[in-house]
């Protein structure tokens, strides 16, 4: 009894003094929360893997250039300019006096090492050098890269996705421990610091001695404090009570919530948030139906996708292109004639009379269409379990192709158990967007939707419904390798035109930037009318936009 | 009495075995594979993820044989190296393991310690007094019916959204960083205290409910009549009465204790509380076999001691078990 009442005692005691007592480290004032990016404790910094703790890559470490996607603009970085020689050859001109945060200057043989690194061993971007043979610093600020088969559309994203890790370091770590070191506290090029690590969050320092405080200007936030994502309650609630700065977790319907909790998105309206990758319908074209093109084509034209992008998403998704291409970058080799001409659209007569023509007519009366040859068609459209927004989606995609008389059934297998199916064409149509995300050049979209490495005993690189055409592949490759503009706006003309034929994906929808900000400590966001860069803190988006943010934003009165 | 452990170590010998067994072969029949599923996430340069699928294999060993395998994690626990989490590399599981069971700790032993002591009190008093107890047992029987994520939830909506009272997330703010300070513990406490008061309600409730029957059961029996019977006064009735019906109480609590760790996981995920728990749901859907494995052995180890130390209590406060093992009686 006398335990009982101590212990209780003390307990009201802690209580009634936390209501009162109550102080922070970190001056709230100085520092900007994000959150969105992170789905488990940050455990690595290793640049050498490709997913460390967002803002490893952007805020430590950095690129050659950083890519502005709202006006597909290249702008120097830590290169001073970069530009092809010759056919084969490209040269880059660092800019001087920058250092690393030990206090090493940075040079030309950093940027040396960090390619060397990946020749003399496996990480993830090693197979660079199966179309790359040298790499030589002509001084100690000028480096010369020469290739035996340059992919230029390749190349064009490595200048804004590779990060410069310093040689003075990295060369001291044995080789078998490159991808296993956690890399605490990185010494870096960039704007920040590794600060402080927890088990939900990560907290950056802002680096005073940046070198881009002289050009681009000194980031407002003394520190950046990075939560892992949490439930949407949690976060609304954090958003609404104004602990949240930048949310980049997908809000259900926060397109209609937005300003009774004056929350800011991009665009004022519908569909409030930018485009940041392509949901693709897969089919599985090693089974029946989906073999066959002209089945593949009617259900394109059978999806009600207004239905998905109005009531799924509350308007807060775009219906994607037919070519599925979207962002400035990609939109330059948009072909508007083959869109015109072989574009789909929703019309379920059209594709009834389609699946008609094709043979898929309704043969026992059970008011499903069933196969030429009188076998009932039966599909299964997959999605992982718990992703509620696809969850839906395929539920409407089922519903539309009921209503033209095709049997879809939806399923939601666990995540490991879809990447399982998905891998080993275990499936008959699923929704994929794993290799559709805004980038420079639509070689990648292609090369990920259409990708050419179908015949293994995996697919690990995109095209999962195996879609076999060694012409297309031939021309996607074709346009990588090509600088001759007029040529690869015809390859990216015939590509689309073969895309939307064949129909090896369905394009559904574009899925958003997704992004929220509040006004409570910091303001002047960047939005449609004021487009001056990305509040994206998502992993190695860094450099998209949203250091110009960090510049920019201004502290709330 | 050393008949009695050395029976109890053996019976807790071979729980330790089957367990560990199937925290090892659990995970493992979970259909996928979780390096196929962490590097199919990244969208690299082509043959980059064959190359990083290659190495991790490697590294964590998924190429030898299961049964390799298996020997390998009975070495690793009486190392205590339980290898590398997947989900959080490269940090070792036992790193992770020993900075989210001290949430753990703080939050569970206090609520069941207190949860039991209050509901035996309550119980005690509910059994004796019938206004009272035609109150207090629907107020029980809701409490111990209550789901741990329902009464989580109800609580943080009423306590935390409605009156503001209490933070409903984390277990710090976010702007705080922990240290040894007193805003750092105030902090702490607040955000302690959803969770813990989830798990204490919906515990309290059984104990209480439990106490009542076992009071009301002594009153009944025969020595009670008896003292009665010689005058003795009501409280010391009582006080016998409780001394008797709290026995089963305790063995109650042995049985509990693997039950309410099983709650802390929902309530822990409701407050997105970074215990044991919560991770142990991450490292399930991120198919994390190592940090599953370790977080497994952990929980498994925490019900085992608690389970120990009620049985060794049990000896003392019931001098029949004592006895009985050391055939006396």
């Amino acid at each position: 009894m006398k335990f009982f009442k101590n212990s209780f005692l003390v307990i009201l005691l802690l209580l009634a003094l936390s209501l009162v007592a109550f102080a922070q480290e970190i001056n709230r004032k100085e520092a900007i929360v994000t959150t969105g990016a992170m789905w488990g404790p940050p455990s690595t910094w290793n640049i050498l893997l490709p997913s460390p703790t967002p803002g490893t890559g952007g805020l430590v470490y950095e690129t050659l250039f950083s890519y502005n996607p709202i006006r597909n603009e290249f702008r120097p970085w830590l290169a001073e300019s970069g530009e092809w020689i010759s056919d084969n050859e490209y040269v880059v001109k660092l800019r001087k006096g920058i250092k690393w945060t030990d206090g090493e200057d940075f040079n030309a043989e950093d940027l040396v090492f960090t390619y060397e690194i990946a020749r003399n061993n496996d990480v993830f971007y090693s197979p660079i050098w199966e179309w790359m043979s040298s790499v030589v610093a002509l001084d100690n600020y000028t480096v010369k890269f020469t290739f035996s088969e340059p992919h230029y559309a390749e190349w064009d994203k490595e200048l804004y996705t590779r990060y410069i890790i310093p040689e003075h370091i990295w060369s001291k770590v044995p080789s078998n421990q490159l991808i296993s070191i956690s890399n605490a506290n990185p010494v870096g090029t960039g704007p920040y610091m590794y600060y402080a690590p927890q088990q939900d969050r990560m907290i950056w320092v802002r680096n005073e001695n940046w070198w881009g405080n002289d050009v681009f200007g000194k980031p407002k936030p003394k520190y950046i404090i990075d939560l892992v994502s949490q439930s949407n309650h949690i976060t609304m609630g954090l958003l609404m009570k104004g602990e949240l700065d930048v949310c980049n977790n997908f809000i259900a319907g926060a397109g209609r919530i937005k300003d009774a909790f004056r929350l800011n998105t991009w665009y004022d309206d519908e569909p409030y948030m930018l485009s940041w990758n392509t949901a693709n319908l897969y089919m599985n074209t090693l089974r029946k139906p989906m073999d066959d093109p002209a089945f593949r084509r009617a259900l394109a034209f059978a999806i009600d996708t207004d239905v998905i992008v109005g009531r799924v998403y509350g308007g807060m998704v775009t219906k994607a292109n037919p070519t599925g291409l979207f962002g400035e970058g990609w939109l330059e080799y948009l072909a508007e004639d083959v869109v015109e001409e072989y574009g789909f659209y929703y019309d379920p007569d059209k594709a009834a009379a389609m699946l008609d023509e094709a043979g898929y007519i309704d043969r026992d009366g059970d008011g499903y269409r069933d196969m030429p040859d009188g076998s009932p068609i039966a599909l299964k459209i997959m999605v992982p379990s718990g992703w509620t927004d696809w969850e839906e989606s395929i539920r409407v995609i089922a519903r539309s192709a009921e209503a033209v008389g095709v049997n879809i059934i939806p399923d939601f297998p666990d995540q490991s158990l879809f990447d399982n199916n998905r891998f080993t064409r275990n499936f008959d149509m699923m929704i994929g967007n794993f290799v559709s995300t805004l980038s420079a050049n639509p070689f990648d979209y292609w090369n990920g939707v259409a990708n050419r490495n179908i015949h293994g005993e995996r697919i690990s690189n995109g095209n999962w419904g195996s879609y076999d055409n060694p012409e297309l592949f031939r021309k996607i490759q074709e346009f990588n390798i090509t600088k001759d503009e007029a040529v690869k706006q015809e390859l990216a003309a015939e590509i689309q035109k073969t895309l939307l034929i064949d129909m090896p994906t369905i394009p559904l929808w574009h899925n958003g930037l997704w992004c929220l900000t509040t006004n409570h400590n910091w303001t002047n966001w960047p939005n449609e009318h004021n487009p001056y860069g990305l509040a994206v803190c998502w992993g190695n988006a860094y450099q998209l936009g949203m250091i110009d943010v960090l510049i920019n934003i201004e502290p709330a009165n | 009495m050393a008949r009695y452990l050395s029976k109890k170590i053996l019976i807790y010998a071979i729980t330790f075995f089957l367990a560990v067994t199937l925290n090892f072969v659990i995970p493992r029949m979970m259909p996928g594979d979780p390096i196929q599923s962490l590097v199919s996430r990244f969208q690299i340069m082509e043959g980059g993820s064959e190359i990083l699928e290659r190495q991790l294999i490697l590294l964590f060993n998924l190429d030898e044989p299961l049964i390799v395998q298996y020997f390998n994690y009975w070495k690793s626990i009486f190392t205590g190296d339980f290898g590398i989490s997947i989900m959080q590399f490269p940090r070792p599981v036992t790193e992770i393991i020993n900075k989210a069971i001290i949430y753990d700790i703080i939050l569970l032993v206090p609520a069941t310690i207190l949860s039991w002591i209050v509901g035996n009190k309550l119980g005690a008093f509910s059994g004796v007094n019938k206004k009272a107890d035609n109150v207090l047992m629907p107020i029980f029987y809701f409490l111990t019916s209550s789901p741990y994520f329902w009464l989580a939830g109800v609580v943080s909506f009423f306590l935390g959204v409605k009156l503001g009272l209490f933070p409903i997330s984390g277990a710090y703010s976010v702007s705080m960083v922990p240290g040894f300070n007193w805003p750092f513990i105030v902090d702490y406490f607040k955000h302690w205290f959803l969770p813990f008061l989830s798990i204490f309600l919906v515990e309290l409730g059984g104990w209480a409910i439990g106490m009542r029957n076992m009071i009301i059961y002594e009153r009944s029996s025969n020595y009670s009549r008896y003292m009665e019977a010689l005058g003795a006064s009501d409280k010391m009735i009582r006080k016998y009465g409780f001394r008797n019906g709290v026995l089963p109480q305790v063995t109650g609590l042995a049985l509990r204790i693997a039950g309410i760790i099983g709650g802390a996981i929902t309530v822990e995920t409701v407050f997105n509380y970074p215990g044991l728990g919560r991770m142990m749901l991450n490292s399930v859907l991120n198919q994390d076999y190592f940090l599953l494995q370790g977080i497994f052995l952990a929980v498994v180890v925490m019900a085992l001691v608690a389970n120990f130390l009620v049985d060794i209590v049990y000896m003392f406060i019931d001098p029949r078990v004592r006895h009985s093992f050391a055939g006396e009686v």
